[in-house]
């Protein structure tokens, strides 16, 4: 091969990759895109599995399983959101011993994207909390507590936009409220805003200025109070509301086999999950998105 | 120059031209591809349980080795003996397991509390159903405090009039319970009222302020304990009930505590 040859192959050749992307780009625009979200809840620092004596939970649960079944989801579709829906804390003696070191930097090693904030992960006081922070690599998400009084100021986000694939996901986060459930002075100046107000200020600020695809609440506040059915829970917040796709929830330990379907203000689905506690299950949910041209006359079908 | 280094140039020329085509093709397409916008056409949702068909992953393994040995280390430490075995089913109005718990309370918080207040904690209550477990005859260890104890609470000193230790009283007696106590002596009839209420071996006095220890859940109106408010004032010792429990064991080297006269019924007919 002389020089000129080598020369035009090369040129070719990289004519070839520029050509070869502008396909991949063209198809791109008429392809299906896929969006998975898996989440927790309530993990309450199980970091081992329970034993095989175990009255409830033998042989279920454990970080290091959790770890390998993220991993394997993610190579399966690298378009993966990681969250968590708060209560991270307490529960096992790894979270006497190390205050919530040990959960935060597994969380970070398991490539969380965020969490919010439940009661429990007030345990140690709000500034047993702002300790383990150096220690998480994600972020914490809440928008119904207002922490300017308090050390926790400007360490969460009320809400975070995630990018993938071309498709914009916001997440925003919301806690409990925490008079009568946390002493007062583990919280501090804590504040706790309503959770449909703010609800409905996120979905605007998502919808409008951030232009998101899809909007996940990312919940605290419990599935549903059968006991005292005006509280508000993840059923009442779903139906009170409108623009959000899916609220993934915690609090009430509540295993939900499948996500329930719940009709928002509008008329429109919202999906609600939760799965259950100490990490024993995995949630994840799938969207699917079409360019308009494929778009079905039906709408969006849930598969659940 | 020679004449093949100038084709050379001018194929050059060409297939930059061709690039730069290219790229802008590339990019005009990447403007319409921005244009054209996904609908979400389809939701699929699954729980998925964790469990021993899943593997473990290494290298997580091995970053949680080292935090457990140490907890487990120090969970397994022994740090006193148990004369018997010792439950919350053996004793009716008094039991050998929450005569230790409520006693090694008032040994552990009474020091504190009057160094910081100059005052002295005159009883202590608990609740039966906060005896999470039972101690085992031989080694007792720090795990075995954590099943006994799970739970995070703390001591909290409330002061309470005579008035409010009479409704206190009378909780007991209706509550026909074990609920532990320390330092106050209490004798019921076969009706279950109270016939003597005793402390520091003296009656309670209506008018006397009375510093009662006991948890923040039952200070919080657990166990429907609701003589708790209102109150003079209420002191927290930032002093958690299981760590107060692991400090008086290791102090001690036998625990053999006994089922005793403090809660007892009299039958008078």
């Amino acid at each position: 091969m002389n020089r000129r040859d080598f020369i035009q192959r090369a040129s070719a050749g990289a004519a070839a990759t520029a050509l070869g992307q502008l396909s991949f780009q063209s198809c791109s625009t008429s392809k299906t895109k896929k969006i998975t979200i898996l989440h927790t809840n309530d993990v309450h620092s199980h970091i081992d599995p329970f034993g095989p004596e175990d009255g409830r939970n033998p042989n279920k649960g454990g970080v290091s399983r959790r770890a390998s079944l993220i991993e394997s989801i993610k190579n399966e579709n690298p378009n993966t959101l990681l969250l968590d829906a708060g209560d991270i804390f307490q529960g096992t003696p790894y979270f006497n011993y190390y205050g919530g070191e040990l959960e935060f930097k597994l969380m970070s090693k398991m490539q969380y994207d965020a969490a919010t904030i439940g009661n429990h992960d007030f345990d140690n006081g709000i500034d047993g909390l702002y300790a383990q922070l150096p220690h998480a690599e994600f972020e914490f998400i809440s928008a119904n507590y207002d922490f300017t009084n308090t050390i926790m100021d400007s360490h969460t986000k009320p809400y975070k936009v995630f990018v993938k694939d071309g498709i914009k996901i916001g997440v925003f986060g919301l806690g409990i409220e925490l008079n009568g459930l946390v002493e007062s002075s583990l919280y501090k100046e804590t504040l706790y805003l309503d959770p449909v107000e703010t609800s409905q200020e996120m979905v605007r600020v998502l919808k409008t200025i951030e232009q998101c695809d899809l909007i996940v609440c990312l919940s605290h506040l419990g599935y549903h109070y059968r006991n005292n059915p005006k509280k508000i829970s993840d059923l009442r917040l779903a139906e009170a509301t409108s623009g959000i796709d899916l609220i993934i929830g915690g609090h009430t330990h509540t295993f939900l086999p499948k996500p329930t379907v719940v009709k928002n203000k509008d008329g429109e689905n919202v999906l609600v999950n939760q799965v259950g506690c100490y990490g024993i299950n995995l949630g994840r949910i799938d969207f699917y998105f079409d360019s308009e041209n494929n778009k079905s006359a039906n709408g969006v079908s849930i598969r659940v | 120059m020679d004449k093949g280094s100038k084709s050379t140039i001018n194929i050059f020329a060409l297939d930059m031209r061709i690039t730069h085509l290219i790229f802008l093709l590339n990019f005009l397409i990447f403007l319409s591809c921005k244009k054209q916008s996904f609908t979400l056409t389809t939701i699929e949702g699954k729980l998925i349980e964790i469990n021993d068909s899943i593997p473990k992953k290494n290298d997580i393994e091995s970053f949680i080795e080292p935090f457990r040995t140490h907890l487990e280390k120090d969970l397994d430490s022994v740090i006193a003996y148990a004369k018997d075995t010792y439950s919350k089913s053996d004793g009716t109005l008094n039991t050998a397991i929450g005569n230790f718990m409520a006693d090694a309370i008032f040994k552990q918080a009474n020091p504190i509390f009057n160094r910081r207040t100059g005052n002295n904690i005159d009883m202590v209550l608990l609740n039966h159903g906060g005896i999470r477990s039972i101690i085992s005859k031989g080694d007792v260890t720090v795990r075995n405090m954590f099943e006994l104890m799970p739970f995070e609470n703390k001591i909290v000193i409330v002061a309470l009039k005579g008035q409010q230790m009479d409704s206190m009283v009378d909780y007991l007696c209706n509550s026909r319970r074990a609920n532990p106590v320390s330092n106050l002596k209490l004798t019921i009839d076969n009706d279950f009222k109270p016939v003597e209420a005793l402390i520091n071996g003296k009656p309670i006095i209506k008018n006397n302020t009375y510093f009662v220890a006991t948890n923040d859940y039952l200070y919080n109106s657990g166990d429907n304990m609701r003589f708790f408010r209102p109150n003079d004032s209420v002191f927290d010792l930032n002093y958690k009930i299981r760590n107060a429990l692991i400090d008086y064991l290791k102090k001690i080297d036998t625990l053999k505590p006994i089922i005793d006269d403090r809660f007892t019924q009299i039958h008078t007919k």
